[in-house]
């Protein structure tokens, strides 16, 4: 039995002057799932990103959001209920750690003490010391723990989607790593829809349930890395591939032990 | 005698009260209707380019007109709005002092505020205005949640900029009647007190200065997230305010306001109709430094009650005539045209502020001129020297014309400097006043006028319509009709022209009062 869908966008389309960079896409995406939407530079993964919780306008189609046409809800509603992380964090400098996690929840008008102890609840889900970080000001944060705030912020008003724009683009292989695993045992635990865009194919196989594939506007595939594997796209072959072989000439090179 | 010990100090602290009070409330009050226009225009336009580049280019236009033109032109201005609010209406309001300033210098102050505040705007991280549309901000939340707070500190900045401005651009509205700290440095320039020039110099830049760095204050504090800093700064402003509000608070009306125009036997003359009237047991005080294209409009919208003018000034620029009368006729003309207005012509004081083409007595005499007509023969390989105003007036065209003058060149200066010039030879001639007490200090001479090219400038006292039948100001102004002659005026003008502490336009009205009195 297939569970409900959370977003789906039916043959939509959206133009920049000549260049299309949505073009006649239909993809579903179910309530619960996680997944990817990966593609190069000028791919339309963001556009289609953005289309869905109408920071973008689509030019024809359908988006629906649990069930609703988004064309007919108020764009700020919308996005209130929508969680999103933006690329490098998109922290409003001038706001403390406490007062960007919890602007969606003010926004909303929840009671100060309420949005107090949410802050601090979201500190400890992502991982954050609440007394150390809690009135610091963004620039006082490193790059691992600023997207970690993000994170927090585009989840404290409770959402059931999160829409996540290159989150970890700009991070270390380290904190990248740790930051991935931690967000995606959180979308498990909260029972999150998340839908993130990546142009890195390896991080789209450690994280998603399912990848699509986009290019000048268009799904090439979709399905599991299983799935994607058999596709006769030479495209989608090509970025599968170099996952595969930078893992080969990782075994050669690195001499097999059991230090780890 | 050093500097400091200087009596006219303390002259200059008397009147401080009343000068920064003034100062800081035309100020503040122009810093507050430039923020409350500008500020929105800089929000409303942010994301619009043309209107933008409209509203910049006017602004930038305004900054280039000359703060004293730009003042005095919101004078006629009103006067003008003001009539005809008057008609319609049937209200009408003072076009004098503290409106015109006010509105001039609010003008004056939205260059920066604008292009800071536009270019703070338009300089945010484009990703952040997303990301505050992101977490479900409306266009307004994000103005006033992100955009505002992230632009403040280069709109501040303008804010500063503005505000250092307006204080020091105030100082000039002390000719359309706006009392400030202008009114040291006017009456300081005119009467050579240089004592009262550094006062009001020293004042002005203070003023500044303290205004900019509580401003500072107030940026930092809001920066910083710091309310103690935010409020120290706005406690210092609002203490600046309420501490000029005081002296006002305990005066009552002002009474009689005598008028004066930019120059030393003006404030001289008004400094002496105050006392007189003090003496009367009415009370007056001195509004001196006005225009003199503003202080006729002034006396007859009864801004001020009395000034002294030049019978032939008020011919040629009141009545517009370019003809030349005999002094009894043109007099009596005068006094029926004003009659007609409801200006009281109260009578002559008894001397003659004319234009004289003069140069010194050596020249004159090597070169055999006595009159004006003896001067045209040498004109050609001569330079003239003239106030702001006189190559403009009738009386210089009467007088090219009645004598064939033509000189090689001509030059506009500052009243006070023009005799020195002559003397020194730096230029040939000047249209100086018969009344100065320089043309005898510096040995100079006075040519005559056998074709009677100039009018006759005689000096009369004029009352605003509102003290036509006033008997008792009357009383106390009549023993001053006839009683000055010129040699008592030149004297009186050129200890004014001194530079100690016996030179105040109150202390030489003190010993011309010793002279005329006796009459």
């Amino acid at each position: 039995m297939p569970s409900k869908l959370a977003i789906s966008y039916q043959h939509v389309t959206k133009s920049f002057g000549p260049l299309k960079a949505v073009d006649d896409l239909s993809l579903d995406i179910a309530e619960g799932e996680f997944v990817a939407i990966v593609g190069g530079s000028g791919s339309g993964k963001t556009t289609l990103l953005r289309l869905a919780n109408r920071l973008i306008e689509v030019d024809g189609g359908i988006i629906t959001i649990e069930g609703e046409n988004v064309q007919s809800v108020d764009p700020v509603a919308l996005r209130r209920r929508i969680g999103y992380v933006f690329q490098s964090g998109g922290l409003f400098p001038h706001l403390s750690v406490a007062d960007n996690i919890g602007i969606t929840p003010k926004l909303l008008g929840e009671p100060a003490a309420d949005i107090a102890a949410r802050v601090d609840e979201l500190l400890g889900l992502v991982q954050l010391d609440r007394n150390a970080h809690r009135s610091r000001l963004p620039e006082a944060l490193s790059g691992g723990q600023r997207q970690r705030v993000g994170v927090a912020r585009a989840l404290a008003a409770r959402p059931r989607i999160v829409l996540m724009d290159e989150p970890f683009g700009a991070l270390d292989p380290l904190t990248r790593d740790a930051l991935g695993d931690d967000y995606r045992s959180l979308h498990r635990k909260l029972g999150l829809t998340t839908v993130m865009i990546t142009h890195d194919m390896t991080e789209a196989i450690l994280l998603a349930d399912r990848i699509a594939v986009m290019r000048s506007g268009k799904l090439l595939a979709q399905g599991t890395p299983a799935e994607l594997s058999n596709s006769s796209d030479a495209y989608v072959l090509e970025l599968l591939r170099t996952p595969r072989r930078q893992v080969e000439r990782l075994n050669a090179l690195l001499p097999q032990s059991g230090a780890a | 005698m050093s500097l400091f010990s200087d009596p006219r100090w303390g002259e200059a602290l008397a009147h401080l009260p009343d000068y920064l009070g003034n100062h800081v409330r035309v100020s503040l009050a122009a810093l507050a209707l430039g923020l409350a226009v500008s500020l929105p225009l800089a929000i409303l336009t942010r994301n619009r380019p043309a209107p933008r580049a409209i509203l910049l280019a006017i602004a930038s236009i305004v900054q280039t007109v000359p703060g004293l033109a730009l003042l005095a032109l919101f004078y006629p201005l009103l006067l003008l709005a003001a009539s005809v609010t008057l008609a319609w209406f049937g209200v009408s309001f003072s076009a004098f002092g503290f409106l015109p300033a006010m509105l001039a210098l609010a003008l004056y102050s939205m260059l920066p505020v604008l292009r800071n505040g536009i270019t703070g705007l338009n300089g945010i991280d484009p990703a952040l205005i997303e990301a505050a549309k992101g977490v479900g901000m409306t266009a307004r939340q994000s103005l006033v949640m992100v955009e505002l707070p992230l632009a403040l500190p280069v709109m501040m900045a303008g804010i500063r900029t503005a505000a250092v401005w307006v204080i020091g651009t105030a100082t000039l509205s002390t000719p359309i009647g706006q009392t400030s700290l202008g009114n040291y440095i006017f009456a300081g320039l005119q009467t050579q007190n240089w004592v009262f020039v550094l006062f009001g110099c020293f004042a002005s830049a203070l003023l500044a200065l303290a205004v900019d760095q509580l401003l500072g204050l107030i940026e930092g504090g809001l920066h910083r997230r710091s309310r103690a800093r935010t409020a120290l700064g706005a406690a210092g402003i609002a203490a600046l305010v309420a501490a000029t509000l005081v002296p006002t608070v305990g005066r009552s009306s002002q009474g009689y306001v005598v008028g004066a125009k930019t120059f030393a036997e003006q404030y001289v003359l008004s400094a002496l109709l105050r006392d007189r009237l003090q003496a009367a047991g009415l009370p007056a005080t001195a509004r001196s430094g006005l225009g003199s294209s503003v202080i006729f409009g002034a006396l007859k919208a009864g801004d001020i009650d009395l000034y002294v003018d030049y019978s032939g000034t008020l011919w040629a620029n009141q009545l517009h005539r370019t003809d030349i009368k005999p002094r009894a006729e043109l007099l009596t003309d005068l006094k029926t045209s004003l009659a007609k207005d409801n200006i009281t012509l109260l009578g002559e004081l008894g001397f003659e502020n004319a234009y004289a083409l003069v140069l010194p007595k050596k020249r004159a005499e090597a070169l055999g001129i006595r009159t004006i007509a003896d001067l045209a023969a040498h004109a050609s390989t001569m330079s003239i020297a003239g106030d702001y105003e006189f190559f403009s007036r009738p009386e210089w065209a009467a007088l090219q014309k009645a004598y064939g003058l033509s000189f090689r060149a001509q030059r506009q200066m500052q009243p006070d400097f023009m005799y020195a010039a002559v003397a020194s030879g730096e230029v040939d001639v000047i249209a100086g006043y018969t009344s100065d007490g320089l043309i005898a200090k510096y040995d100079l001479v006075a040519l005559d006028d056998p074709r009677h090219a100039i009018p006759p400038y005689d000096a009369i006292l004029l009352l605003a319509p509102k003290r036509a039948g006033d008997e008792r100001l009357q009383a106390a102004l009549r023993p001053l009709l006839g009683k000055i002659d010129i040699a008592t005026m030149r004297e009186a003008n050129l200890r004014a022209s001194g530079n100690d502490a016996n030179s105040s336009p109150d202390a030489v009205a003190k010993w011309l009062w010793g002279k005329v009195g006796e009459r």
